[in-house]
């Protein structure tokens, strides 16, 4: 039932979201419209408060400028009961935004970082002090066998397939983030954090670390390479020799 | 304790003054005077000082990522190094060394024994201390540009393990004078909230009961008693790193038994009270400057007052939304994202009384409520934009990226810079006995303003394009390099602002000796320090201290000839027919 809710709210918002994130950044990952249309919930909420806010502001200094005809200014606490409902009534109404948000929120949430869906494949994503390293399971499917293809700077995934990652750090704190598919997050020197993004759109796009990292972090980019089930294949069958990336 | 005892005691009949009123020399006057009005100044202009530094800083970063790999006229080529130290030490010293120090200690220590009708502070001497260590932490932390190795690049958040071993930061001695300067600062910072909540509740004028209090008075205390709660354990934080950094050991190094996000937690559960320690001082003093000028009661003083407690206690269950990508059990993030959206209730109810205290007033533009007016406005954005950050699902995508860097500088800029503006231009006369150039002043809001919003909206739509922080040059991120043409505006609104500031320091320093002399009460305010001399002499009141004896905010009184009651005049004689 929830998922029912949650997918009404996104579908009112959905359309709206093209013409935020997306028209700089394109969808390419399963759940980035989920943050597309959550953006535009919250833009469309607070917007229309701050809309609100603004004409109340600026009507009042106009309306009560102060006209050099020697009027007064009314002797108003606040406390009436007649006044203190412009502020209660606004007060409840944005309870009830804040319910929306936080649900809509929750929901995108569990979705993206607190479930893993059956992968098809598992990449393993080492960071250093400053580049990224790739492990690609290879024709097997499997990490940690011969045919694992290393590379560097460069990941190279599939369109449709659903994958999890393995993000490993060797020094400090790194981030992986990946805008085109909404996706973020910190790499821990010791741990394996482990996720999950499934490539929607074929096309290749930055990869950058989102965490300072040392002096380097500046230059700490790489690219991911999302491909057609038929590239994948014929970049997979060159093996693990001359893969390093041009950069 | 002595002088404690001794100023305590003195309400009424100063006698631990009263060796102040003969001819002191320049040094005990100015330098090591226990005065709080002299230390006031101090703080205040070292806290201008420090943000010219920091504003330096920031257009050296901002010239490399207009023009990336140019040299920056006056400061040359900005290496990766200095990239990552400068904007560093912009976010430290804009912080710590500005907004801390002159909305907190500045305004503070001058306005506290003022608006209460005291003669000084109850502890003058730990408030000297508190400067003098605060003056020593600042020229730690500029020394610290200087040593082998330049200065710490890890960002102000200082996050382990880059910030504890100087084989990954490469900057062995300026990470840790870092650190220490921060941690003195925290110091100071201790010694003067004692001073400031002890003083409110103590010294007050006869007559002065709670709610009587100005509301910039207890914002300040209030965020006060925050920062003296929040800062323990990020003290305790800080002996951890300064430990790893030193001795070795291994707090926060996860290949010995540490763990690098312990760091985050002690710091974040300060540093999200600390946005509130500096949001709620310059609030306070938005809504003494609106009551002025528009020549009304605040609008519920109790709501208001209420507001702020919440915010104060809500703010310390908040911190962890600075972590949601950061490797936090993901389940805490529903937590606090439900927190952070609770937050935003009394935030916004306080806004919509600041609002609502316009309604049915007789307006006055001047430059002060221009500023408190466009603190209101900016914060607004400041505000709104955190609902963003705040929900756990769009943080995924705007973590670390300029949408945050825009937002906290829509919440900071408001603060720091606007706050310090509107209090500045509302007490100079107060502080000097002059009034600053009416006309200079708009010159430099409206330059100052419409400035900062062309730094700031193209910000928040490089952040909407993904690019992230802390990065100094986008050439090598293919996807973000055409965006080259939006960074070279957010650079020339802020070459424009920068040269503003020019007009304010013009104005500051010709009105302070040759302005048009102010008088007790230029804007015919009601509370207590208009009642004193213009400047104050030592002692605030040499003739007796004033009785209180209403609200601070009595503007426009049915009834009454003068629209304005101020604090100190008896009910009795008061009508003036």
């Amino acid at each position: 039932m929830l998922q029912g809710i949650y997918d009404f709210i996104k579908g009112i918002f959905e359309p709206f979201g093209e013409y935020l994130i997306a028209s700089n950044v394109p969808v390419a990952s399963s759940f980035a419209d989920d943050i597309d249309a959550l953006i535009a919930l919250i833009t469309v909420f607070v917007g229309f408060w701050a809309i609100l806010a603004y004409a109340a502001f600026f009507f009042l200094i106009f309306r009560f400028r102060d006209r050099g005809d020697g009027s007064r200014a009314q002797y108003v606490t606040g406390e009436e009961k007649n006044l203190k409902r412009w502020i209660t009534y606004p007060h409840a109404a944005i309870i009830v935004c804040d319910l929306v948000i936080v649900f809509m929120a929750i929901m995108v949430w569990y979705n993206i970082k607190q479930r893993l869906p059956e992968a098809d494949s598992t990449v393993r994503i080492i960071s250093q002090q400053w580049a990224w390293n790739f492990v690609h399971p290879g024709p097997d499917n499997e990490l940690d066998t011969d045919d694992d293809i290393t590379t560097f700077n460069e990941l190279h995934v599939e369109v449709g397939k659903t994958y999890h990652y393995e993000l490993l750090s060797k020094d400090v704190l790194h981030d992986f983030s990946v805008p085109v598919f909404r996706l973020k997050q910190d790499a821990i020197p010791g741990r394996v954090m482990k996720g999950w993004f499934e490539p929607t759109q074929a096309g290749e796009w930055d990869i950058q670390c989102a965490e300072m990292c040392g002096i380097g972090h500046g230059i700490m980019g790489a690219r991911i390479v999302v491909e057609t089930p038929e590239e994948h294949a014929a970049w997979m069958s060159q093996g693990n020799t001359g893969k390093l990336a041009s950069r | 304790m002595a002088e404690a005892g001794t100023a305590v005691e003195t309400h009424g009949a100063h006698g631990a003054h009263d060796h102040g009123h003969h001819e002191q020399s320049f040094l005990s006057k100015y330098i090591f005077s226990t005065d709080h009005k002299i230390i006031g100044l101090q703080y205040m202009f070292t806290g201008i000082v420090m943000a010219l530094i920091g504003g330096y800083m920031s257009y050296a970063f901002r010239m490399q990522l207009a023009f990336p790999g140019e040299s920056v006229p006056g400061y040359g080529v900005v290496s990766q190094g200095e990239y990552n130290s400068l904007v560093t030490n912009h976010g430290t010293i804009m912080i710590f060394w500005v907004a801390m120090p002159v909305l907190i200690a500045a305004f503070g220590n001058f306005l506290i024994p003022l608006m209460i009708g005291a003669d000084d502070m109850v502890f003058p001497r730990i408030n000297r201390l508190s400067y003098q260590i605060f003056l020593i932490s600042a020229i730690i932390l500029i020394a610290s540009f200087f040593v082998p190795g330049g200065g710490f690049g890890g960002a102000w958040t200082a996050y382990p393990p880059l910030s504890a071993n100087a084989e990954y930061n490469l900057t062995p001695l300026g990470s840790t004078l870092w650190l220490v300067a921060v941690a003195l600062e925290f110091v100071a910072f201790l010694l003067g909230g004692i001073n400031f909540i002890t003083t409110l509740m103590n010294s007050r004028a006869p007559g002065m009961k709670m709610h009587d209090i100005p509301m910039v008075l207890w914002m300040i205390v209030i965020a006060s008693v925050l920062f003296m709660a929040s800062v323990g354990p990020l003290i305790a934080g800080a002996v951890m790193l300064f430990m790893d950094q030193v001795v070795g050991t291994g707090y926060f190094d996860p290949n010995r038994g540490g763990d690098p996000i312990l760091w985050q937690h002690l710091f974040w559960f300060f540093g999200h009270p600390e946005v509130y320690v500096v949001l709620l001082p310059a609030m306070g003093i938005v809504a003494d400057i609106i009551t002025t000028f528009s020549r009304k009661k605040l609008f519920n003083y109790k709501l208001i007052l209420y507001t702020a407690f919440a915010t104060g206690i809500i703010s310390f269950f908040v911190w962890a939304h600075h972590q949601f990508v950061a490797g936090i059990d993901p389940r805490m993030a529903n937590v606090f994202t439900i927190t952070t959206l609770i937050i935003s209730i009394p935030i916004a109810e306080m806004l919509f009384l600041y609002i609502a205290t316009l309604y049915g007033g007789r307006i006055r533009l001047a430059t002060p409520m221009l500023w408190a007016l466009s603190f209101i406005a900016e914060f607004l954005i400041g505000g709104i934009t955190g609902i963003f950050l705040g929900a756990s699902g769009s943080d995924i995508y705007f973590h670390d990226t300029y949408f945050v860097l825009a937002h906290f500088h829509y919440t900071f800029f408001p603060i720091a810079i606007i706050g310090f503006f509107a209090g500045i231009t509302y007490w100079f006369p107060k502080m000097f006995g002059r009034m600053l150039n009416e006309r200079l002043g708009k010159i430099h809001f409206w330059g100052t303003i419409i400035s900062f919003n062309f730094i700031f909206i193209p910000l928040f739509v490089l952040g909407t394009a993904g690019q992230h922080r802390r990065i100094y040059n986008f050439q090598n991120f293919p996807d973000l390099a055409g965006l080259q043409d939006l960074r070279v505006l957010a650079t020339t609104a802020l070459l424009v602002m920068l040269a503003f500031q020019a007009v304010f320091l013009f104005n500051f320093v010709v009105s302070m000796f040759k302005g048009k002399p102010a008088g007790k009460n230029p804007w015919q305010s009601n509370t207590l320090e208009w009642t004193a001399d213009s400047p104050p002499p030592h002692g605030n009141w040499p003739e007796g201290l004033p009785n209180c004896y209403r609200g601070p905010y009595e503007y426009s009184v049915p009834g009454r000839e003068e629209d304005y009651w101020p604090q100190d005049v008896p009910p009795d004689t008061a009508p003036a027919e």
